[in-house]
């Protein structure tokens, strides 16, 4: 799956935009575009898997939680993630996520602490979905 | 910032009129015009914001480095009355629950060290202090153990063997936060700490040694301990992942929260809840824990220091100059609309600054006020100032917190390379280590304001008054 992200100025922190044919997508691509500032995802052998479900009947509460889910569980089990996946039935998101463990050779980026609420919008356009906001370095 | 829309009051003092129709309370922006014209127009939008909030008591304010953050802006200062109505809010503390920097003294001068030991040193402290995304620290902590340092801060650290006890006397509130619920904070952010505590972390985060280049205030520098040519060591970080996944959850809830308790916000990143509300003093109590954890690290992080320069160089001695949190709400007593009150004081990337006499400073330092420090980037320097008197009256004890940064990471990225701003500033005698060439760049020196303009803007406003000047020599980054 092709993952279309780009970033926005903020003064002090970074501001992500993920797109995608999907809300699905969308936060795919904005989850990509988070895990970019800490790590080359090229880099990266993609070969551990975590999962996150969540409920969350809001869209933009839906996209926050998406990314600070990730953080959360790649922070605990000490991995650099590169590949993503998620899936919407009703309220309930459940998503994967691929990586490998942090090690000595890998380039290390800037840490993301969370993402804010701050620009956030999850919008349909004309051809795709677009997922916004501001993380917190 | 476009200047028509602000009052001059004086100099380094500017207001917003109100406009017809607009139901807020005053905002006070602190700067000089060159700082002002170059802040982003989202400084007032969130200063604006801020002072809507329900329960503020006197005027929203903006230090001299304020710069846009999300929900209050990075130098944003508000106090709340919690008999009033008045709020606590995670937007106004940030993620990085009570981030701060610890100066530590060194009997050390410049002239003591040959450019071989620098070189020593910043390997050694490279080595030895766990920085950047992904690294673990050294200490790995239980839950029951990690609770403790929620309760305890510094205390715990000093009574498990890192530091001395004379350390507590020149932190906030003795190194311990009174308050702290670890109970209020969820199982996941606690497990996300178990190997945090002891790491710098990155993006802004540093660990600095610096050289005294001048001295402003005789009296001041004679009772912290410092003088021309003097090392001192800066240590800027913060709670850690705890701390992130606290202001990531309460954020959550806290906005949710808003609506059911009646609160109008004109930002979602304000979530907020009365003082008095179990939702409110929920969050206080995670985040008193979060400072404690914070004021923690960097006591873990000052005895690893410690032991790197006494393994390094004998005879050396290493004391806390001070530790000052820079995101925080704390419950103070201030004198305001005629009479003394009980105040949660929001600083958001601002320092509190105590002046000279307030019970909470130190006997050493209590003539002379509180220590202020101004972090700047890593090539240019830092200050440290004392507070006033008169930033009582104007800022409820506030002061500037750093240089501020003058333009995103995403432009720093495409103007500099890591490598070249290594280059650079080892030229000007700056030793840099870091493991992301990617957090050199966004970090480059040129990326942030003037830090003198600053440290000025903040002396002639009357928030703190300037004590020294200190250049990095060697800086560690995240």
């Amino acid at each position: 799956m092709s993952k279309e992200y780009d970033y926005f100025d903020h003064d002090a922190d970074i501001g992500i935009i993920g797109k995608g044919k999907s809300i699905e997508e969308a936060f795919e691509s904005a989850a990509a575009a988070m895990f970019a500032i800490m790590v080359n995802a090229d880099a990266l052998n993609c070969r551990e898997l975590i999962e996150v479900e969540f409920e969350e009947e809001d869209n933009e509460f839906a996209l926050v939680e998406w990314l600070n889910k990730l953080l959360a569980v790649s922070h605990m089990k000490h991995l650099a993630l590169g590949r993503f996946a998620l899936h919407k039935e009703g309220n309930i998101w459940s998503g994967k996520a691929w990586g490998e463990k942090w090690q000595r050779d890998l380039e290390r980026g800037t840490e993301v602490k969370g993402a804010t609420l701050t620009m956030l919008s999850v919008e349909e356009k004309e051809d795709h979905w677009e997922a916004r906001c501001v993380v917190d370095v | 910032m476009n200047m028509n829309f602000l009052e001059k009051i004086d100099d380094f003092t500017w207001t917003v009129p109100l406009k017809e129709g607009e139901n807020r309370s005053k905002i006070i922006l602190y700067g000089s015009e060159p700082l002002l014209k170059n802040m982003d127009d989202k400084v007032l939008e969130q200063i604006r914001n801020v002072a809507t909030l329900p329960g503020l008591v006197g005027q929203a304010m903006a230090m001299p480095d304020a710069h846009w953050g999300y929900g209050f802006p990075i130098g944003g200062v508000a106090a709340f009355d919690a008999d009033e109505g008045g709020i606590i809010s995670a937007g106004g503390v940030g993620f990085d629950i009570s981030c701060g920097i610890r100066c530590l003294r060194t009997n050390l001068m410049m002239d003591d060290l040959t450019s071989t030991d620098f070189t020593a040193l910043a390997d050694a402290l490279y080595h030895q202090i766990p920085a950047g995304v992904g690294r673990e620290g050294k200490l790995k902590l239980t839950l029951d153990a990690l609770d403790n340092v929620l309760r305890e801060g510094a205390q715990w650290a000093v009574h498990h063997g890192y530091g001395i006890s004379e350390d507590l006397a020149f932190v906030e509130e003795m190194g311990k936060m009174k308050g702290a619920k670890p109970e209020n904070i969820s199982r996941l952010a606690k497990e996300r700490q178990l190997g945090e505590v002891g790491t710098l972390g990155s993006g802004n985060h540093y660990l600095e040694v610096q050289k005294v280049e001048k001295i402003y205030d005789q009296e001041a520098a004679d009772a912290f301990g410092i003088k021309e040519g003097q090392l001192v060591v800066s240590i800027h970080c913060g709670s850690r992942a705890l701390g992130h996944q606290i202001g990531t959850e309460y954020l959550v809830s806290l906005a949710k929260a808003a609506t059911r308790l009646g609160i109008i916000l004109p930002d979602r990143e304000l979530a907020c809840a009365p003082i008095n509300s179990p939702e409110g003093q929920e969050y206080i109590g995670a985040m008193n824990a979060a400072i404690n954890c914070a004021l923690a690290n960097r006591q873990v992080l000052t005895q690893m220091t410690r032991n790197v320069f006494e393994a390094l160089f004998k005879g050396v001695k290493i004391e806390t100059l001070y530790d000052v949190s820079h995101n925080t709400c704390k419950e103070e007593i201030h004198f305001a609309g005629g009479r003394e009150r009980t105040l949660w004081v929001h600083r958001k990337g601002a320092t509190r600054a105590f002046g000279p006499g307030h019970p909470s400073i130190p006997v050493r330092y209590r003539d002379v006020g509180q220590p202020v420090i101004i972090g700047g980037s890593m090539g240019t320097g830092s200050y440290i100032l004392a507070g006033t008197k008169e930033s009582e009256e104007r800022a409820f004890s506030s002061a500037s917190h750093g240089a501020g940064r003058a333009m995103s990471r995403h432009q720093a990225l495409k103007l500099w390379r890591g490598k070249t701003v290594v280059e650079e500033l080892a030229q000007k005698g700056i030793i840099i280590r870091s493991v992301s060439m990617r957090g050199i760049a966004e970090e480059a020196p040129e990326a942030y304001k003037d830090v003198d303009l600053v440290a000025e803007a903040t002396e002639k406003a009357g928030l703190a008054r300037r004590v020294a000047f200190l250049k990095p020599k060697v800086c560690i980054k995240g």
